[in-house]
């Protein structure tokens, strides 16, 4: 074992398509941190990250389905699991 | 915002990358078709034998019985590259997706027939199997197939095949409300029904195949000829019985695609033909013999078909087949 | 109306039922032919799976999903690459420096995506359970997605700059490049559970970030509009390969635990392989960015050591631990891109790019990024090279390198302790002498030897005169080899390579952005 703190992280591209996504994340994982990078906007999270359909559709005010996260989603990391109400980045310990 | 091109001063020092001048000419522009399509596969100075063919390199020609000077004369006239594909594909789903939406929504299915639906259980939605073992066979080729370009068209016709195989399954999931016990019980068929043994029989036949030019014939050329003209085609023409062009909207894509791909096929096998008089005698032979096993196999369905008609369906696809491959330069034997 | 079915709408099917009716039950067992004859790789490397049903569908797309959404991308992607075109977006990038990082990428990353996109059809042609079939399907088709948007971003510079023209042969042949090219071999030569752990896992899941998220952000901030798009575009379907590699290795682990010690064995070895090749990634964030992102070792750091480390902290309930050197890398992350450009530097007559020495501010920067090492031992021997070269003696190194014989890379590196011993192993097999730089590459050898004793080393290759075009004759009067050699790499002497000051594209550069024609090269001001 090594004694890092396990981080999942999900990395959007900077768009007007993504602004919604990670204002969710944001609402949605208080732990969650934002970096803004050059074209690009990596949100780190201890342990586990949840984007929440309901969430991007409220901020939205039109329905939105979550496969669309495919367009801009850049890189990840952590175990996914993925429904059509919300995706789920988590190590499982 | 102000944008600012200096054209006198900017001429491209190049029009195009050397491969594609080596192949199209150097003093043009390339189209994208051109620049992202040939010679790219590796040719030289392999590292390592296969562990799983090592006799051969990773890539090589002597995978297939068919000898070609130039691997990447494949040209696809669709001119499909990456892009171009799926945008095509895009388009032709979406219209397939406003009809099973259409057809769901207002639970059209409903007006079929106890007979018509029998049809569709006993004689369409198995060939979901048949489509995957295209997709499987479509796979090997794009895997272990000579040249990019080859290899470009089978990966499209795979990724078709598991396209159709699925818009099927959609088809059954409309009939069965979506519990899927249509699905299972066209696997059932599949794997028991004495009609459907002949052609699981070739389809497994063709999964043990090697060469995959003689993969290329069997399934491309040989079996899709007598498969879609006869199974997919009737419901397009028998528009009479109630329900029968709700059949005909969910079956759009699979007779648009086979319109299509018969392009994609004709183009490849008649390149390989004109090059030799040992291709043309090689692929005219793999072709006789598939043909022979997939009139077999396929006698039993097309008794089955509603209307009676289907040996003779059958047959007119046979006479087709013998004419394109005429065209093509191969023998019909 | 018949009863045993409605034709009504059912019920709302989950997006992971639907995705398994129309997915899982498309496969049968065989009984015409056997199974291990239709699917008869499975048994060549001792890997055990008892269930594929079992398989976890990471991304759930249908075919017609997967067709909706790529062309979504395609058609974003595409209008970008039209005005980039249309508006000679290669003259707004910070400096024609900057190119050189595409002429690597170009040459060494883009033939490796058409490996992979011949790989993952061989997967997806091997695997018998139609879920990891058809997501191996679906990255093969990806795979061919990256090769070609990479030529059509590409495109462009081809047309106004020099290296570019011709990728694929010189990937087949280009000495340094054998480092890529002999990496994906191995992959693609190996049996199909090794090939889906080294670039599913080790390559796509641990490493790739450190090619695509430091690299694509260096373009953004060096004006490559083209590659930034083509690049973030690639990376939106890495995420779903990643996916697939983290469930892959999961699923191999938990069908047997007899599968846990072979795993570990590829883990190590695809490393340890994947490190190796990722040293050019470290020279172009280091040296070659005009404007620099992160450095090598920072982006080791976040990508490698947190990322990786996250990861494995995961899979140690599998019994799987790090993969074996990994402290080594890290500690070496102080010096790997120095050594790597250093190496590139001498040899550059023979290379299909160019180089240049640091400006004083690229130095003020190393040395900020590389308090420990930096001043201390590279930035005397690039002073050094800054006077020979004032003096008009421009070292260039005329000798062919000792390479390793696993990774191929010359005997550049230097002991971890020791920064000014070279590092240096041997063996024998069969009699015959084998030389490495590494115990990690050493270790790898000594797994496999009957395998790495047929590796094409390219310097081994030119002293024995297989580096010649079928038309060139070696007896003939006045031939010359190392004329001969570039012509048979497809590099034009002068043209593509050597320094960046005094070359064409510097000249076609000054020529288009209006600069002194004359003036001394100026580096870009600090981002």
């Amino acid at each position: 074992m090594n004694p890092i703190q396990s981080t999942v992280f999900m990395a959007l591209q900077t768009n007007d398509d993504t602004r919604p996504i990670i204002e969710a994340l944001q609402r949605d994982n208080p732990a969650a941190v934002v970096h803004r990078l050059p074209a690009m906007v990596k949100i780190d999270a201890p342990g586990r990250l949840v984007l929440r359909r309901s969430t991007v559709e409220e901020i939205l005010g039109t329905a939105w389905d979550l496969q669309a996260i495919n367009l801009n989603l850049i890189s990840l990391s952590g175990n996914v699991d993925e429904t059509e109400d919300e995706m789920v980045l988590h190590w499982n310990r | 915002m102000s944008v600012e091109i200096r054209v006198a001063s900017i001429d491209p020092i190049r029009q195009t990358f050397a491969r594609t001048s080596r192949r199209f000419g150097a003093d043009k522009p390339a189209s994208r078709y051109q620049e992202a399509s040939f010679d790219l596969q590796p040719r030289d100075n392999f590292h390592y034998r296969p562990v799983w063919d090592p006799e051969r390199d990773i890539y090589d020609s002597r995978r297939t019985a068919i000898c070609m000077r130039d691997w990447d004369d494949f040209r696809d006239p669709r001119q499909y590259y990456y892009a171009t594909y799926v945008l095509n594909r895009a388009r032709m789903q979406e219209t397939a997706e406003k009809s099973f939406e259409f057809v769901e929504r207002h639970g059209l299915l409903a007006t079929l027939s106890a007979g018509q639906v029998h049809q569709v259980e006993a004689l369409l939605l198995p060939f979901r199997h048949l489509e995957w073992a295209a997709n499987l066979n479509n796979c090997f080729i794009t895997a272990y197939c000579f040249g990019s370009s080859m290899a470009q068209g089978a990966m499209y016709n795979t990724t078709d095949r598991l396209g159709i195989a699925q818009y099927l399954s959609r088809i059954g999931l409309l009939l069965d409300g979506n519990s899927g016990r249509s699905l299972i019980a066209a696997k059932e068929r599949w794997l028991g029904d004495p009609a459907w043994q002949g052609l699981r029989r070739l389809a497994e036949h063709s999964l043990v195949r090697k060469d995959w030019f003689e993969i290329f014939v069997a399934q491309n050329l040989v079996l899709d000829s007598l498969v879609h003209p006869v199974m997919y085609a009737r419901l397009h023409t028998e528009l009479d019985a109630p329900g029968a062009a709700y059949l005909a909207m969910l079956t759009e894509f699979m007779k648009d695609w086979y319109g299509e791909n018969v392009k994609w096929v004709d183009a490849c096998l008649k390149i390989a033909a004109a090059e030799s008089a040992d291709n043309r005698a090689q692929l005219s032979a793999w072709a006789a013999e598939w043909k022979g096993r997939a009139i077999e196999a396929l006698d039993p369905l097309v008794r089955l078909i509603d209307s009676g008609d289907g040996p003779q369906r059958l047959e007119a696809a046979v006479a087709a087949l013998d004419l394109r491959m005429t065209r093509l330069g191969l023998d019909p034997a | 109306m018949n009863n045993t079915h409605t034709g009504q709408a059912g019920k709302k099917l989950s997006l992971k039922e639907k995705y398994a009716l129309m997915t899982r039950g498309l496969g049968w067992d065989t009984s015409y032919e056997p199974m291990d004859k239709v699917f008869d790789q499975l048994g060549l490397e001792g890997i055990r799976i008892h269930d594929w049903d079992k398989w976890e569908d990471p991304f759930r797309l249908t075919m017609d999903a997967y067709w909706k959404y790529q062309a979504e991308k395609e058609r974003k992607l595409y209008a970008v690459l039209d005005a980039f075109q249309q508006n000679n977006g290669h003259l707004n990038i910070s400096d024609a420096r900057y190119v050189n990082t595409l002429k690597l990428f170009f040459t060494g990353i883009t033939p490796a995506e058409y490996n992979a996109h011949r790989l993952f059809a061989m997967l997806g042609r091997q695997f018998p359970g139609p879920g990891a079939a058809i997501a191996c399907q679906m990255q093969a088709v990806d795979e061919l997605r990256h090769v070609q948007t990479q030529i059509h971003s590409i495109s462009q510079y081809n047309k106004y700059f020099n290296g570019l023209h011709d990728h694929s042969v010189m990937n087949d042949r280009l000495w340094y490049l054998s480092v890529p090219k002999s990496f994906f071999e191995d992959a693609i030569s190996s049996g199909p559970f090794e090939q889906i752990i080294a670039i599913s896992f080790a390559l796509e899941y641990l490493l790739t970030n450190l090619v695509f998220m430091p690299f694509m952000s260096g373009a953004a901030y060096n004006g490559d509009m083209a590659t930034v798009t083509f690049g973030f575009s690639s990376q939106s379907d890495e995420a779903r390969h990643m996916t697939l590699g983290l469930e892959c290795i999961k699923f191999v682990l938990e069908q047997d635990p007899g599968n846990v010690e072979i795993i570990q064995r590829y883990l190590d070895k695809w490393f340890w392989r994947g490190y190796k090749v990722l040293g050019l990634v470290s020279m172009m964030l280091d040296y070659m960015l005009p404007r620099k992102v992160m450095s090598w070792k920072e982006a080791w750091e976040i990508y490698f050591v947190q990322n990786g480390g996250s990861l494995f902290n995961d899979l140690s309930r599998y019994g799987l631990r790090m993969p074996r050197h990994w402290e080594q890398s890290v500690a070496e992350a102080e010096h790997l891109s120095h050594q790597t450009w250093n190496s590139f530097y001498n040899f550059s007559d023979a290379a299909a790019f160019h180089v240049w020495l640091p400006s004083d501010e690229d130095m003020a920067w190393l040395s900020e990024k590389y308090p420990n090492t930096f001043d201390q031992h590279y930035r005397p021997r690039i002073e050094h090279y800054r006077r020979l070269q004032a003096e008009g003696k421009r070292y260039y190194n005329p000798s062919l390198p000792m390479l390793c014989q696993t990774c191929q890379i010359p005997l550049i590196f230097t002991e971890g302790d020791d920064p000014t011993r070279t590092s240096h192993r041997e063996t024998e097999h069969e009699g015959e002498k084998y030389h490495f730089c590494s115990d990690g590459c050493q270790e790898v050898f000594e797994q496999q030897p009957d395998k790495y004793v047929s590796a094409w080393l390219p310097a081994h290759q030119i002293l024995q005169g297989n580096c010649f075009a079928p038309d060139a004759d070696p007896q003939a009067a006045g031939f010359q080899a190392e004329a001969e050699v570039m012509r048979y790499f497809h590099v034009n002497p002068g043209q593509d390579n050597m320094d960046y000051e005094g070359s064409q594209d510097e000249a076609n550069w000054r020529l288009w952005k209006g600069l002194s024609p004359d003036g001394a090269s100026k580096a870009p001001p600090a981002a």
